[in-house]
C-alpha cells in the first residue's frame, strides 16, 4: 500500500528526517511513535505532499508520489487526519463533512455521498445531533471526531492519523482508538502517529519508532510493548494507563 | 435642515455607499481566500467601467457591460495567475507593495489606453434630467439601477458563498487551506476563482455607477482606500458588515458636505480610516468577526 524508502526531508538547513524506510501492508494498522519534535508530522505531510523530500522515494500502490500535489495524493486514495485538527471552524459541521467528501464527486460517486454521510453518523453520533452548529463551537474530542470523519468522507484506502489523542480526556481517548480499530476492521489501512505508545500499540499490528528523525526499531505491536528499551523511553510514564490505576 | 435636502443627502450618500460596500466586500473575499489585502480592488471598478464605455462605441449597453464584466474578470484571472500564484508565504509587507504595484501598473496601462479623458455610460434608462419622484424628492432613476444592482450583487454573492458547493469550497479554503487541500480541494483555483469574483464584482458596479459618478483611468486609488476603510470598518473579512460599514461611510461622507467644504470630502474618509485603525481595529463589528458570509 505505502512504501517508503530512504526518505531525508530538511527545513532550510536544518535536516528533520534522516533515511527513513517503512512500508504498511493494505489491511494494517502501523503505528509511528515518537516523542515531540521526533519528526512523525513532517513525515505524514512528506507523504501527502504538503513537505517535498530532500531525498527518497514514496510509493503509494505502487506509484511515485514525491512529486504529486496534495490534492492529486488525496484523490488518489491516501487522506490525513492533521495534527491540531483543522476543522473549518466558521463552517457548519456538516458542511465539514461534506467538504471531506470533495473527491467522491469528483469520481463520479455523488450517489454514494449521502450514504457515506450516514455512516460517518453512525460512527460518530454526536455529529449528527451538532450537524448545524459551527465546527469551531465543537469540544476537542467533538472536533478530532469531525476530523475523522471528514478524512473518511473521502472513502480513503489509507487513513493516516497525526496524534487523534493529542489533548483528550482519557475516556475519549479511548473512544477514538476504538474507532480507529473499528474503521480499520471494516478494510481501511491505517498509519496512526502517536505519542502516545501504548494506546497506539495496543490496536496496532506492527509499529515503528522514530527519535530524532530516524526509525531506531521496527517489528510488531507485540514485539515494541515489550522492548525494554521502549517501555523505558515511551511506556514508563504513561498517564493513561495511571489513570486506569493499572500496573 | 429641509426634509428634501436631508433626503438628497441621504440619496447621494447610499449610492456611493453601494459602491464601497462593494469594494470593500470585494477587499474581504480577497483577504478571506489570500489573508491580502489587494489595493489594486479599485482598479477593477475603473476598468469595468471604462471597458464598458469603449466598447458600448459598437455593442449594446447590456453586451457592453457583460463583456466588460467578463474581461475584467480575465484580468483579475491573469493577476493572480502572475503575480501571486508563484509565492510561497510571501509577507504582509511584500504583499501589500506587490498589489500597489499592480494598482500603478493597471492605471499607467489605463491612461496609455485611454488617456486622461473623464467617460461615462449613458443614463440606462432616460438621461440625466430624467427623475422620478420618491417620497416627495426627485432622483434619478440611475441611483435606482445602482442601488438596486449592488443589493442585487450582494445578495447572490452572500448565496452564492453560503448555499452552492463552490461557494463552501471557497468559504472552507478561506478558513484553513491546509485543511482544504487534504480534502482534495484545488486551493490554487479557488483562490484564482476569488480574484475573478472579486474583480467581476468591482467591475460591475464601475459600470452601474459610471453614468453618476463618471469614470478616469485614475479612479481606482480613491475607492481602494475607501474599499479598505469599509473592509476595515466592518472588521476585515466580513462581508455584510463591510456592506453596512460602506452605506455607513458613503452616508457620513455626503452629509460631511453640507458642514465641510466639499473638498474635504475625501478627508472625511480617511479620518474616519484613521480613526478606526486608533480606537477599534477589529471593527465596528470586531465580535461577529468570526462568521464569515
Ligand atoms: N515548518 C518548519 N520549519 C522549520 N522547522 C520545523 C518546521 N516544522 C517542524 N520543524 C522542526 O522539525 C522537527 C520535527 O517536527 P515535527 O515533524 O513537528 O515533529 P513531531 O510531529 O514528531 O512532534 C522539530 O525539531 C521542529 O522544530
Ligand atoms: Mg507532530
Amino acid at each position: 500500500m505505502l512504501r517508503i524508502r530512504n526518505l531525508d526531508v530538511a527545513y532550510g538547513p536544518v535536516t528533520v528526517l534522516r533515511r527513513v524506510s517503512l512500508h504498511v501492508n493494505k489491511g494494517e494498522v502501523v503505528a509511528i511513535v515518537g516523542a515531540n519534535g521526533a519528526g512523525k508530522t513532517t513525515l505524514l505531510k512528506t507523504i501527502t505532499g504538503l513537505v517535498r523530500p530532500r531525498a527518497g522515494e514514496i510509493a503509494l500502490e505502487g506509484q511515485d508520489v514525491v512529486r504529486t500535489s496534495t490534492e492529486q495524493t488525496v484523490a488518489m486514495g491516501c487522506s490525513l487526519v492533521p495534527e491540531g485538527r483543522q476543522v473549518f471552524a466558521s463552517m457548519s459541521v456538516r458542511d465539514n463533512l461534506l467538504m471531506g467528501a470533495h473527491v467522491q464527486y469528483r469520481r463520479g460517486k455523488k450517489d454514494e455521498v449521502a450514504a457515506d454521510l450516514q455512516r460517518v453518523y453512525g460512527l460518530f453520533p454526536v455529529l449528527e445531533k451538532r450537524r448545524d452548529q459551527f465546527a469551531g463551537t465543537l469540544s476537542g474530542g467533538e472536533q478530532q471526531m469531525l476530523a475523522m470523519g471528514r478524512a473518511l468522507m473521502a472513502r480513503p484506502s489509507l487513513l493516516m492519523l497525526d496524534e487523534p489523542s493529542m489533548g483528550l480526556a482519557p475516556l475519549v481517548m479511548r473512544d477514538i482508538f476504538a474507532t480507529v480499530s473499528r474503521v480499520a476492521s471494516e478494510g481501511c489501512t491505517v498509519l496512526l502517529v502517536e505519542q502516545n505508545a501504548r494506546s497506539a500499540l495496543k490496536i496496532a499490528d506492527r509499529g515503528y519508532v522514530l527519535e530524532t528523525g530516524r526509525i531506531v526499531l521496527q517489528g510488531t505491536a507485540e514485539e515494541l510493548l515489550a522492548n525494554q528499551d521502549v517501555q523505558r523511553a515511551y511506556l514508563g510514564r504513561d498517564v493513561n494507563e495511571e489513570q486506569e490505576g493499572r500496573p | 435642515m429641509a426634509g428634501e435636502l436631508f433626503f438628497q443627502y441621504l440619496i447621494a450618500g447610499l449610492t456611493y455607499g453601494t459602491i464601497y460596500a462593494v469594494v470593500g466586500m470585494g477587499f474581504n473575499i480577497i483577504y478571506n481566500a489570500t489573508g491580502i489585502i489587494n489595493f489594486a480592488q479599485g482598479e477593477f471598478v475603473m476598468l469595468g467601467g471604462m471597458t464598458a464605455v469603449s466598447l458600448h462605441a459598437f455593442l449594446p449597453l447590456p453586451l457592453a457591460i457583460v463583456v466588460a464584466v467578463l474581461v475584467t474578470m480575465v484580468v483579475g484571472a491573469l493577476i493572480e495567475v502572475t503575480f501571486i500564484r508563484w509565492l510561497s508565504r510571501p509577507s504582509v509587507l511584500r504583499m501589500i507593495i506587490i498589489t500597489i504595484g499592480i494598482s500603478i501598473l493597471i492605471r499607467e496601462a489605463a491612461l496609455l489606453l485611454w488617456g486622461q479623458d473623464v467617460r461615462a455610460l449613458p443614463y440606462f434608462t432616460g438621461n440625466e434630467i430624467t427623475s422620478i419622484a420618491v417620497g416627495g424628492a426627485r432622483i434619478s432613476p440611475q441611483v435606482l439601477w445602482t442601488l438596486g444592482a449592488c443589493a442585487g450583487l450582494v445578495v447572490l454573492v452572500t448565496a452564492f458563498f453560503r448555499f452552492t458547493m463552490l461557494g463552501r469550497q471557497m468559504r472552507a479554503c478561506a478558513a484553513n487551506r491546509v485543511a482544504a487541500s487534504l480534502c482534495g480541494l484545488p486551493t490554487r483555483n479557488l483562490i484564482t476563482l476569488s480574484f475573478v469574483l472579486s474583480a467581476g464584482m468591482g467591475a460591475l458596479a464601475g459600470c452601474v455607477v459610471s453614468p453618476i459618478t463618471q469614470t478616469q483611468y485614475g479612479i481606482g486609488t480613491g475607492l481602494a482606500i475607501k474599499g479598505f476603510t469599509v473592509a476595515i470598518l466592518g472588521g476585515l473579512g466580513n462581508s455584510l458588515a463591510a456592506v453596512a460599514a460602506g452605506l455607513l461611510l458613503g452616508i457620513i461622507e455626503s452629509f460631511s458636505v453640507s458642514l465641510l467644504p466639499t473638498a474635504f470630502k475625501d478627508a472625511v474618509s480617511i479620518a474616519v480610516l484613521l480613526a478606526i485603525l486608533f480606537a477599534r481595529p477589529s471593527g465596528l463589528f470586531g465580535a461577529r468577526a468570526a462568521t464569515r458570509p
